[in-house]
Formats: structure tokens, sequence, C-alpha cells
């Protein structure tokens, strides 16, 4: 018994030496394992008295609790020591950017049609394609333009042939969509339109989108409420919109829209010519020619049309300078539009 | 259609300032696009006459002028070339004010030049912000008042009131428009005012000559009025109201008979013409021309008509194109560059049917103040009220002695007003809202309309000049018009709202675009018509539709692919300094079907939608956590069969080694889509990379949108409980071996329950014959409803291996 005291020392000393969990395991077999010094103490208790035994055996027991506790509360320390080196050792640069981040983008007119068939599909107008080489019945003869009409002249078509040219308006498809379809008709006609024409601010190749319409009691009330309704949801801002005559041979009434000037707020300024109003769409109730040569009934039906500029929209809403950029393909432009 | 604002005040003068009224008939449909100054801000300037001038005692090039302003003698230094003795000019007093750049204005100040004192200034027009360019001093009437104020006497100020010039861009359906008479009407209506036309009173014949006119077309000229006036001084100027009046429209001061025809139709509305009598070999026949027949014209041009061109003839020869322009030999002249001078002329005033005079001009590139107005529609009952107002105003500064008036008219050819029913209750229909029957009736009475009442409604005879009123709709927008566009309701439509079908098994274009985002590749458009030689490079074999009037010679063919837009957008980039390139568009190609019909569109062109990808430049931006490697096929590859495992149909694609005239041999695809061809896929041919101004490998795709949007809707198997089963080969096949063979050879024997197979090692070099590469597959099998046993699986295999043996000598690696 004389050597418990020594036994638990040296324990202990040793507890404090250790560097490693594995030298503290050799600590615990050495003192407290079933062989170890500590634990044999208590086979000495034979030859002790019954008075004497339960205080040694307990004196015994402390000695191994004592050890014990320095065992855990050092291996408690070398865990948490050990977990420091590693998380030193793992410590990274967290401002690096990441490992193979690449997304594309859409060009701007995809951005801005996909905006503008949003807004009409949520109200159940269906989208609508149609060829771009046209013939002459489609693109003219049917939307009440025949061959002499002087509106032929503000088209400036490309013509491959007398009678097969490129459509200069999405407005065939209006009557694509009428030929096939019984009204009600609510479609929306997204697509490339072509004009001879190319200075700094035309292309000879730009987009629009048409909607039609049609359906029973239609009038020139919900064409407005329409378009103007739409230029907010577009424009996210409670914008001045007026209606001013206008004409297009497939449409009577008509009407050009003009909105506030987004970029000066309708106070004047250069993108505006000063006047605070901008031009963004053409609009009218279906002529009943139209009607006719599409096969719809304009004894019962009645419908209206608008059709706008899909790069003039882009430019105001995103604030693009040059119309020509939109076909330039420049990656530094198309990825501002991410 | 430009004109002065306070000529349309002498026909109708509502209370509005200039901004007002531009504003009202904007907002009427009468867009006007420029509002300008009729002269440059001037005052103080009166007519003044040079009494005498003397040279300048110490300068050559000037004069010391003696001047008059009616009352007093003032001293001028000027260095005019054409001062003279007598000559009335414009004379800016001492305090006048001249237009500057700057608008401020510039003030005149007692002067001494070269030591001689000078109190004022003579004008030039040039100064007065009257004309671009003068030679000299203006040389006004010898009749203007002397000390008159300038800006009155040129009518530029009235009322205090300073003229301006009003530019409005009149739509094809408003040639009533294309006058001030017109004008007048429209602003008449909308501010209820009256209309104050000129009286036109009829001008007596005083000599007995007429002239001969002939039918020969009436469908095309029903109506021809004729009337010959002789013994014209032609030399004699048009009075300075007239020419201002011109100036002001746009329109230059020829001489007194052109000045007057161009004064009538500015005025009324008629387009007119004059010959020169002596010119004319007999009376005038108006017919269509002999096909390839000659004329001159006006501007000197010679041209060959059409027999669909309508032209005033004499007996011998073709004098002009009727409501276009006239010829050169039968014109009028004044004696200028030695040509006759005119002393008798005969006076045209005409109606055309639009649908003779429409296109025609723009056949021959001709567009003239007349045409325009023929094509839009001249009022047809116009034509003896402007030879009557022509006729006046001609003989007061000309001179002569007027024939009587000819007219031929073919009744039967002349159009009619137009007759329409309005009924009341369309009116609500179409606009939403009541319009009071009083105020239809005002408004539609103000607008020259003839009103009956019927039974719910009006029977509405359209004036002479409407050639737009055909229809019930074109009323009622009359009635929006004038009682205003911002006037009318708003409305959200109200319909029944179906669900609408969408098909499960379409992938959306949105998803398309999504996808191939989203693996790095930026949107590009490009123009659907290209260069015919990048054309050719890349699509050879097809022959492009080319445009009969392209905009310029690199945009003349439609893309038989989108390939061409892409490549030369990949080499602008890079260019740029943009070396990583990866594009898709979406959109149609043209291919023209040789043989068929080219009257049928339909089938003579196929217009499909394609989805073209370009991929070039390194596999990833350059990154502290990547190498710099350029991409290979297998990346573009990689990309596109991420898009189709969105469609769930991966399945049914394969990639048949083939060749394409654009692509390298050896490293291109034909994309199948359950065996039928729908794309290519494949490196750039070497031989293409320096032409196309490409550097560096490109890798390009090409596939029917239609094809890869077809989405195989999922059908639910059950989940195997049961253990897989996984064998893996390592095999010795040949090069040429492809590893899509080897899978279907392992498909065709591995049995029912082979769940998975894949590629996933290949091995070329030591140990192994050089013609040959050693293949490692991962085989594994799985039963739905068992375990599957050993010996089912080596039998599987077995038979796979001799399968291949047999097939293709494959082996075992050993």
């Amino acid at each position: 018994m004389e050597n418990l005291d020594a036994l638990v020392s040296e324990a202990l000393a040793k507890v404090a030496s250790a560097s490693e969990e594995n030298a503290l395991y050799q600590v615990q077999v050495e003192y407290l394992g079933k062989k170890g010094t500590i634990t044999s103490l208590l086979k000495t208790l034979g030859k002790l008295s019954n008075e004497e035994r339960p205080k040694a055996g307990a004196m015994i027991n402390e000695g191994k609790v004592t050890v014990q506790t320095a065992l855990n509360v050092r291996k408690t320390d070398l865990q948490t020591i050990a977990l420091a080196e590693k998380l030193a050792a793992e410590q990274i640069d967290v401002t690096l950017s990441g490992r193979n981040q690449q997304s594309g983008g859409l060009h701007p007119v995809t951005r801005t049609l996909e905006r503008i068939e949003a807004f009409f599909t949520n109200v159940g107008y269906n989208v609508a394609e149609g060829p771009e080489v046209e013939d002459d019945f489609h693109n003219f003869e049917a939307l009440n333009i025949p061959s002499h009409h002087p509106a032929r002249a503000m088209h400036d078509t490309f013509y491959f042939n007398a009678n097969t040219l490129l459509r200069t308006h999405t407005s065939p498809v209006q009557v694509r969509t009428m030929e096939t379809q019984e009204p009600p008709i609510r479609v929306i006609c997204p697509g490339r339109v072509y004009r001879c024409d190319s200075d700094i601010t035309h292309t000879p190749m730009f987009h629009q989108v048409e909607g039609l319409l049609v359906d029973e009691n239609v009038s020139f009330a919900d064409l407005k409420g329409t378009v103007q309704q739409f230029l907010k949801v577009f424009f996210e801002k409670d914008l001045a919109v007026r209606f001013r005559p206008s004409y297009f041979p497939f449409t009577e009434p008509s009407a050009e829209v003009d909105m506030e000037c987004v970029m000066c707020s309708g106070k004047g300024c250069r993108i505006c010519s000063h006047t605070g109003w901008l031009e963004v769409m053409g609009c009218g109730m279906v002529h009943p020619k139209v009607f006719k040569e599409s096969g719809v009934d304009a004894e019962k039906y009645s419908g209206f049309a608008f059709g706008m500029g899909v790069e003039r929209l882009a430019m105001l809403r995103y604030g693009v300078n040059d119309l020509r950029l939109f076909f330039e393909n420049d990656l530094r432009f198309l990825q501002q539009f991410r | 259609m430009q004109f002065s604002e306070l000529w349309l005040r002498e026909w109708a003068n509502p209370a509005l300032e200039t901004q007002e009224l531009v504003d009202q008939i904007t907002m009427a449909g009468l867009e006007v696009d420029a509002i300008e100054a009729a002269a440059g801000e001037f005052s103080g300037i009166v007519v003044g006459q040079i009494l005498s001038f003397e040279q300048h005692p110490d300068a050559d090039k000037l004069n010391v002028c003696k001047v008059t302003d009616g009352s007093e003698e003032f001293q001028i230094v000027c260095g005019a070339p054409n001062v003279r003795e007598g000559m009335k000019i414009p004379f800016a007093k001492i305090k006048a004010v001249l237009p500057s750049e700057d608008g401020k204005g510039f003030k005149i100040k007692k002067a001494k030049l070269r030591g001689v004192e000078s109190f004022g200034m003579l004008c030039a027009e040039e100064e007065l912000g009257l004309a671009d360019k003068s030679d000299g001093l203006w040389d006004l009437p010898a009749n203007a008042p002397l000390g008159t104020c300038m800006r009155e006497y040129l009518g530029l100020t009235r009322d205090g009131r300073d003229d301006k010039i009003i530019d409005v861009d009149l739509t094809p359906n408003r040639g009533d428009c294309l006058s001030i008479a017109g004008l007048a009407r429209e602003v008449g209506v909308l501010n209820k005012v009256d209309v104050t036309a000129p009286v036109i009173e009829t001008v007596a014949a005083t000599i007995d000559d007429a002239i001969d006119v002939q039918l020969q077309a009436p469908d095309a000229c029903p109506r021809y009025v004729g009337r010959i006036i002789k013994g014209i001084n032609i030399k004699a100027a048009s009075p300075l109201w007239m020419q201002e009046k011109l100036r002001r429209s746009g329109i230059r001061s020829i001489d007194p008979v052109v000045d007057v025809t161009n004064f009538v139709l500015l005025e009324l509305g008629q387009p007119m013409h004059a010959f020169d009598l002596a010119k004319l070999d007999g009376g005038i026949i108006v017919r269509k021309a002999v096909q390839d027949e000659t004329l001159i014209l006006l501007d000197g041009q010679e041209i060959k008509l059409n027999s669909d061109t309508l032209v005033i003839a004499d007996n011998s020869k073709a004098l002009a194109m009727a409501g276009v322009m006239g010829g050169a030999f039968s014109g009028v002249s004044s004696g200028k560059e030695g040509a006759e001078t005119t002393q008798d002329i005969l006076l045209e005033s005409a109606y055309f049917n639009p649908i003779s005079i429409a296109g025609k001009a723009r056949n021959f590139g001709l567009h003239t103040d007349s045409s325009h107005r023929f094509e839009r529609g001249v009022d047809f009952e116009l034509q003896r009220t402007a030879i009557e107002r022509a006729t006046a105003l001609l003989l007061e500064i000309v001179g002569g002695e007027a024939g009587p008036v000819v007219e031929k008219t073919s009744a039967a050819d002349l159009p009619s007003c137009a007759e329409i029913t309005l009924v009341e209750a369309s009116i609500e229909k179409m606009l939403g809202l009541t319009i009071e029957a009083s105020e239809v009736e005002e408004i539609l009475t103000r607008l020259g309309m003839q009103l009956s009442t019927i039974e719910g409604g009006w029977k509405v005879i359209a004036p002479s000049y409407r050639f737009d009123m055909a229809i019930e709709a074109d009323l009622i927008e009359e009635l929006a018009r004038i009682y205003g566009y911002n006037r009318l309701p708003v409305r959200t439509p109200m319909a029944a709202t179906p669900l609408q079908p969408v098909p499960e098994n379409e992938l959306a274009m949105k998803d398309v675009r999504r996808q191939l985002v989203g693996r790095g590749y930026q949107e590009a458009i490009t123009y659907s018509f290209v260069d015919p030689a990048t054309q050719k490079l890349l699509d050879p074999e097809v022959a492009p539709l080319a445009l009969a009037n392209p905009i310029s010679a690199d945009l003349s063919v439609m893309r038989t692919n989108l390939w061409p837009g892409l490549v030369q957008t990949a080499a602008h980039n890079i260019k740029r300094q943009q070396p990583r390139v990866r594009l898709f568009e979406t959109g149609l190609s043209f291919v023209p079907q040789p043989g068929k019909d080219p009257s049928n569109l339909d089938e003579s062109l196929v217009q499909d939608p394609k989805l073209a990808m370009l991929l070039t430049g390194t596999r990833t931006e350059q990154s502290w956590s990547e190498s710099d490697q350029n991409v290979d096929f297998f990346d573009l590859k990689g990309d596109f069969e991420s898009l189709i495992a969105r469609t769930g149909s991966q399945a049914r694609y394969t990639f048949v080694p083939a060749e394409h005239p654009a692509l390298q041999p050896g490293q291109t695809a034909s994309i199948q889509l359950d065996g039928v061809a729908v794309g290519w896929i494949g490196a750039l041919h070497p031989n293409l990379a320096k032409p196309l101004g490409l550097k560096q490998a490109v890798y390009l795709l090409e596939i029917s949108l239609k094809a890869v949007r077809q989405v195989e809707v999922p059908a639910f198997k059950p989940l195997s409980k049961f253990p897989e089963m996984r064998r893996d080969l390592a095999l010795v096949v040949t090069n040429a071996t492809s590893v899509a063979d080897v899978m279907s050879l392992i498909r065709e024997k591995a049995g029912d329950y082979l769940t998975k197979l894949n590629l996933f090692d290949i091995y070329q070099g030591k140990g192994i014959d050089t013609d040959r590469k050693s293949l490692a597959l991962g085989l594994t099998w799985q039963h739905p409803s068992r375990t599957l046993n050993e010996e089912e699986v080596n039998e599987a295999v077995d038979n796979i291996l001799a399968h291949l043996a047999d097939r293709i000598d494959a082996q075992l690696r050993g």
C-alpha cells in the first residue's frame, strides 16, 4: 500500500508528459489495465484485516479515479490541439473564385421577348409563329394592302420574285392564325421581320411582336386597356400612355401609341426629341376586309391587333443607345444581359 | 407636307397658339414632325431704295450709297456686287437686329469703314435667314412700298404672330389633307370654326382658241380640263407673296407659270401642268403608252414607257407621263439658256384614277408632288375650280388672253361618292361608349359628309375628296378621331379562360435556352441573310435562295444553315481579344428544294427552325484552379448531350461517323434520332479556317429544333430491391472499332436484365498491338424481382465474349 502514492504520482507524471493519444493509452494499460500496477494493488487487499480492507480499497479506487480523470482531461486537451492543428493546416482563401463557374446569357432581344410572352401567356394568349419567307398574299393582300397601295412604299420590301418576299411585319401570322383557328383567338406572334433599310436607326432585320384578340364584343376600350397595362408591366412604371389616330390598312380605327418618355419622365430630353413622348407601337381594330380574307365572320366577331418593335422596347428598357449593337453580337455587349 | 401657319390661318384661324394647334392636329392623326421659324429673327428692317452710289475712296470693293427709307436719307457703305441706282433693298437701320447663329441677334450700330461712316446695312436674303446662299443684295420688286417693315412686307408677321413652317407627316389615307384647303377643313372641324376659302370666280374667255381633247383611257382618266392662254409674258416675276408661300412650302420659284400651278397644287390640292402650246401637234390625247415608247422628262432623263403607263399625248407623240411628270420638249420656258420663250400655253387640270397612277412613278424611280397626290386620291370635283383659280392668278401676273375652259368627262368612269350606312349601335359596340346623336351629326357634317336619318342610324354620303371612306368602321374612326382617342373609355378585356394545353412531350424553348446558358453558352442573333461566299464554304452543296434587292452583296442570300452567322460572330469576337467563344443561336434555315414548283412556297422552300452551337477556345476561363486546355469535339458533344438528357430521349440518339464538306473528316458525326439524320456535329474543316478568318480550332453543331425538343414523358419502372451484379471487361479491339458498335454488340447478348453499361477507360500503348486499343467496360445487371445467380451472369458474359470475338475479333486483355 505504501507505494500507491508513488504509483499515482508516476502515472500522473506520464499523463502530463504524453504528447499523443497513443501514449495515454499506454499509461491506461500500465496503471489501470487488468494487469496494471495500480489495479494489481487490489490483489494485496486479501492480506489485510477486515478493519483495514475497506479503507485500503477506497484509497486504491481513489487513486484509480485520480489517474483516470487526468487521463480524460489530457485526452480532451490532445484532441483539441490536434483539431486546431488540422484546422490550421486546412485553412483556405475563401475569396478565391469558385471552380469551373461559367454561365452564358440570353440575347437582349430574347430576354425582352420572353418577358413579353410571359405577360400575355399568363392571361391566356398563345404564341404563334410563321414563315419568314412569305408570299405576297399573306404579307400584303390579305392585310388590305393591294399591290398599288401607297402603304407599300412604307415597307421597303425585300423580294425574291414578284410573289415571294421576306415578311415586313409579323402581321401575316395573324392571317395564318385566323385561317386555321376559330374565335375566340388570343395570340401573340413574335419573330424576325425584314425591311430594306439600313442606317443608324434601322437594321435590315429586326423583331416584332404582334398581338391579336378576336372574340364577340371586343371594343377599342379593350385595346386601350390591354396596351396601357402592357406598357406599365413591361417598364414596371406607372407611365402616361396616349393614343393618336393613325393609319394601317389592316386596322380601322387605327392608332399609334405614345408613352411618357422613360428617360426623362415626360419632361423632354434628347431621346424623345424634347416632346416628352415616345412612339412605341401601332394598333387598331381588325379591318373587316382582313376578317373576310381570313375567313372570320365579321358580323359576329370583332377584334384588335397591336404590333411593336422589340429592339426599340429593349433599348428603352435597358438604355441601349445604338440599335446596331444588337446584331454585332459582340460578347462584351451580350454579356451585359445575363 | 410642309406649310406656312399664317397661310393656314388665312383659311381657318382658331384661337390657339402655334404649339396648341400643332398638338391638336397631331392628336387628330395629322402627325407634326417639325416646326420651324419661317425666317430668321430680325427686326427694324424696312424697304429702302438706293438713290445713288459712288466708289469708296479707299476701297475697291466697297461703295458708298445714298439710301432712303421714304422719309430720310442715309449714308451706307456696302460691299455687295449688285448695287444699282433705284434698286429697292431690305434696309437695316441703326438698332435693327439681324438673325445670328447663336440666336441672340446681331445689332446694327453706326460704323466707320475705311474712314467713311455707315448708318446701317443693306441686306441679302441669306442675311435675313430666308435663303441658304445669296449672290448679292436682295433685289426687291420695284413696287415694294418704301419704309414698310420687311416682316410685314413679306408676310412673316401678322397680328403679332411670326409665321412658322409646320411639317406634317400624313398617312397615305389622308390625301385630302395634302393642301391648305384640306388642312383648314380639319382645323375647322376640330375647333368648330368656319373655314374661309378665297373667292374663286370664273374667268370669262376673251379668245376662242380651244383644244381638242380625247379620252382614250377613260377608266384611268375620266376627266380632263384644259384651257389655252395666249400672249403671256413669262418673264414677269411672280409676286413676292406667292414666292414666299411657295418657299415656306419647300418649293422653289421657277417662273410665273410653274409657280401658279404649284401654288394651286398647294392651296387646293389639284396638281396641274402647263404645256407650251407651240410644241403641240394637234389636240390632246390621254392614252396608254405604246410599249417601249420613249419620253424625255422635265428632269432630263429619258424613260422607256410600258403599255400600262398613262400618258398625255398629242397627235404625234407622248408629251407627259400623266400625273407624274411633264416632258422636257413640251414644257414652258422663260427663254433661259437660249431656249425659245413660251408665249402661249395650255393649262391642264385633270383627274387621274389613283390605281392608274399608284406604283407607276415608283416603277421609274420617280416620286413627285403630283404623283404623291394622285395615287392617294385627288378630289374629282375640283378640276374646274382649280383651272379657274390658276387662270385668274396667271392673267394677273403674266397677262395674256384666256380661251374657254374645255372639259372632257366620262361620267361612267368617275368614282362615286361612298354611301355608307352608320348604325348608331355600332358606335358603342366598337368604341365602348355612346356619342350623342347630335354630336355624331355635327362631326360628320363638318367633315363634309351628307347625312340623312334612317331607322337606327344614318345614311352617309362621303365627300368627293375622302377616298378613305368606304365602310362603317371608317366613319366610326372619324368620330373617335374628332371626339378624341384619349377621351374614349379603357377596359380590361373579359374572356372565357379555358385551361391551355401544355404538351409535356415538347421541351419549352425557354428550357432549351436555359440549359445552354447554364453550360456557358451565349445566345447570338445574326442576320438571316448572309454572305454567299461564306455560305458556300459552310454548305457548298445547297444553292441558297438569293434576294432580288439585297441591301448589300454580303447580305444577299438566305442562310441554308445557321453556321455562317455564328462563325462570323466568333471571328468578330476573337479579333477583339475574346478568344474563348461559346455561342448558340436558334432560328430558321432556308433550304430550297430543287425541282419543286417555285410558285408553291410550301414545297419549294423548307423553312425549319434549327439550333446551332459553336465552341472554341479554352475549356474554362483562365483560372487558378484549372489548366488552360483547349476544347475538343467531346466538350461540344457533352454540352449537347446535357441538353438531350433533359428530354429523356438520349437513348434514341446515335452519332454516326460521317462526312460533311465543312467539317473535318474523322471528327464529324451525323446526329441521328431514331436512325433519322437530324443534325451535324464536328470540327470545322482545317481548310476553311483561313478563308473564314479563324486561326483556332472551332467546333460546330446544328440540329433540327423540332427533333431536339422531343421529350419522352417519364414512364415509371418499379425499383428493384435485389442486389446488382457487376462485371468489368477489358477488351482489345482494332483501333477502327467504334465504342458504339462494341456496346450495341454487348447489349445484343447481355440478356434482359443489363441495367448499366459504361466505358471507363481506353488504353493504347505498351502491351497492346499498335493497331489495337483496350476498352474497359463496366456491365451491371439487376433483376426486378429476384437475386440473379452467378451462373446466369457468367453465361451472359461468355455469350458476349463469343459474340464479340466472332463479329469484331475482340479479345479479353490478357
